[in-house]
């Protein structure tokens, strides 16, 4: 549906367009990782073309090949109603040196897409605007959908932080005391208040942290 | 008597200016599903927003590359939770593009009435639980009474009320009931009362409709760009459903409309989706119509489809083939295909990748709701915070499929 998509990427890229084929009906155009970004532009800017609609970005391992991993990106347009599937490889064997420009200022949603495939493939998208995990925690070790991360690999634990000590120190005193949220009948932390009032200020101590006791 | 503050400078008088630190979620009584916005606020506008999504990863595409192709539909299941039938019959159709296989006419009947079926499911738990976290419980309730006769007709046909992991290559795990006509037809009219009357106590009422218009609009070029798809990209006026730009099953034979709406705001998205369900309830009563009464389910093929229980137990060949295709799975040929189907939320795609084996190489979810949640910081950016939670309960994030 959209060889003319195809050739006009070859006709604009030239050898930068490494191989392209049409299997099962899905135009493919593989293309060189220096190309990657060019592509991406004349496919949304040329008026024939008109890809607006970004669809999906995605990576494949492929551990034996050299380079190793597959980008693969999907788009389509809803003028003229052809989809396009542009790819790229990249990587050496180890994973080592899988960098890629973005495509950010392209289309906008790749944004969240390039941060997922950072996230679990480990390609580095340079240019991005904020290249961080999205579906796994900081503390994440590996990129887990690489063949070679063990599917039942266990993670280290995340040491327990105070607030301090992950620099989040608040410098200001929270504007609500320890019986915050308590319902009044209980308030009985506060010198002169609730049952045990008669006591005085018994803030901090046994008894008053226990249990209260009726009668 | 002179005012204690007379001598104080008039910018002392100013409440602090400084930005507020708020955290929403990531469990929060009024965000659906565990997402968490990092917010600045300004008094109570929102300066800054961050959406922090990940909470309910499960390594579903992780899981795929372990097991058997036919081994993934309970996974695909719990993608989108609230119409997982919509998932079964997409992947089932990515695999068979792959294999070539084109399933019969009275499975493809079949499966679109099952997908409707989850459609109508999928939107009214989405206005429902829309209007609920805005106060209005009742009509959440009157909505949720038509999802339960969807259920009722889908549990009567599958089994199960939630995940049916009902899909099979090649066709489906049990051919239609003989009462399914008649199910689909009572619970259609009772469903669009119970919608109607919800929509009454909801579009005549101030307050919901001034804490929806105008709020959370976002531009069809935008919309495009960010990867929105479904109801949410309709909302802004651009009409690309899938199963109207590119029909699979047997949606181009029936009759029906695509509901689109004009400024992309909170209330079109609203009401795109209950024009949805008037549509989905049209699609509903054709193909109920027009189920052939017998004919085969699956296609006649035996290197996909397991062969029938008596001859399993009674003849050889067939003892075989249902143990190569349980044990090592139904080959699929090498190669790559990006199948698309029309989701509850909109585009849901599966980009395979097999090596011709029986078990999957890569399966990549497309997620519709993925994009539409990474748009939510760009409509919520400058406004206030209470704009929140009807902005992000007309997204409909389903962090099943969010989250992978």
């Amino acid at each position: 549906m959209s060889k003319l998509a195809l050739e006009k990427l070859q006709a604009k890229l030239g050898p930068k367009v490494l191989e392209t084929h049409s299997h099962l009906g899905d135009d493919t155009a593989l293309v060189s990782a220096d190309a990657w970004h060019e592509a991406a532009k004349l496919l949304r800017d040329d008026p024939a073309l008109d890809f607006d609609l970004f669809v999906d970005l995605c990576a494949v391992d492929y551990p034996k090949r050299e380079p190793r991993f597959e980008v693969v990106l999907h788009v389509y347009s809803t003028t003229k109603h052809h989809r396009i599937r542009l790819k790229t490889r990249v990587g050496d064997e180890e994973g080592e040196g899988a960098e890629l420009d973005t495509i950010t200022n392209v289309w906008v949603g790749s944004n969240w897409f390039e941060r997922e495939t950072f996230d679990m493939m480990g390609i580095i998208f340079k240019g991005h605007p904020d290249l961080r995990r999205i579906l796994m925690y900081p503390e994440f070790e590996g990129y887990p959908l690489r063949k070679d991360y063990p599917a039942q690999k266990t993670q280290p634990l995340v040491p327990y932080r105070t607030e301090e000590e992950a620099g989040l120190g608040l410098e200001k005193v929270a504007p609500f005391g320890g019986d915050e949220g308590m319902p009044f009948g209980r308030k009985w932390f506060e010198k002169g208040a609730g049952a045990f009032g008669e006591l005085g200020d018994v803030r901090g101590t046994q008894e008053a942290t226990g249990p209260r006791k009726d009668g | 008597m002179e005012p204690i503050d007379l001598d104080l400078e008039e910018g002392e008088l100013e409440l602090p200016s400084e930005p507020m630190h708020l955290n929403m979620g990531p469990s929060h009584p009024a965000m659906h599903g565990t997402v968490r916005c990092v917010l600045e606020l300004s008094g109570e506008t929102i300066l800054k927003a961050d959406v922090q999504i990940g909470y309910l990863h499960r390594g579903f595409e992780k899981m795929c590359e372990r097991g058997t192709w036919t081994q993934v539909f309970p996974y695909a299941d719990r993608l989108n939770y609230v119409s997982p039938m919509l998932n079964n019959v997409g992947f089932a159709m990515a695999v068979e593009k792959m294999a070539g296989l084109e399933v019969p006419e009275r499975c493809q009947w079949y499966r679109m009435i099952l997908g409707e079926l989850a459609r109508i499911s999928d939107h009214l738990t989405c206005t429902g639980a829309m209007a609920m976290e805005l106060g209005a419980i009742t009509p959440f309730l009157w909505w949720v009474k038509a999802r339960e006769l969807v259920w009722d007709v889908l549990e009567e046909e599958t089994g199960a009320r939630l995940t049916h992991s009902f899909g099979r290559i090649g066709g489906m795990a049990k051919p239609p009931t003989s009462q399914l006509k008649e199910l689909v037809r009572n619970a259609v009219p009772t469903i669009l009362h119970l919608l109607e009357e919800g929509e009454k106590l909801l579009l005549k009422n101030r307050i919901f409709i001034d804490r929806l218009e105008n709020v959370g609009i976002i531009s069809g070029a935008d919309a495009k760009a960010l990867g929105w798809t479904g109801p949410c990209l309709r909302a802004t006026g651009v009409a690309y459903d899938v199963r109207k730009a590119h029909p699979y099953l047997k949606y181009d034979e029936v009759d029906f409309e695509v509901p689109v709406g004009g400024r992309g705001d909170t209330m079109d998205r609203f009401l795109v989706r209950l024009a949805e369900i008037r549509q989905s309830c049209r699609i509903l009563l054709q193909c109920a119509d027009r189920l052939p009464d017998d004919g085969p389910v699956n296609v006649d093929d035996p290197r996909f489809v397991l062969p029938d229980k008596m001859d399993v137990y009674t003849t050889i060949e067939a003892t075989i083939q249902h143990f190569k295709l349980v044990m090592e799975g139904a080959k699929v040929p090498a190669g790559e295909c990006y199948s698309y189907t029309e989701g509850g939320n909109g585009e849901l795609g599966f980009y395979l990748v097999s090596d011709g084996s029986g078990t999957p190489w890569r399966v990549r979810i497309r997620p519709p709701c993925f994009p539409i949640v990474a748009g939510l910081e760009q409509l919520i950016t400058g406004r206030m915070l209470s704009d929140i939670v009807p902005t992000f309960g007309s997204l409909n994030m389903i962090g099943g499929e969010c989250d992978h």
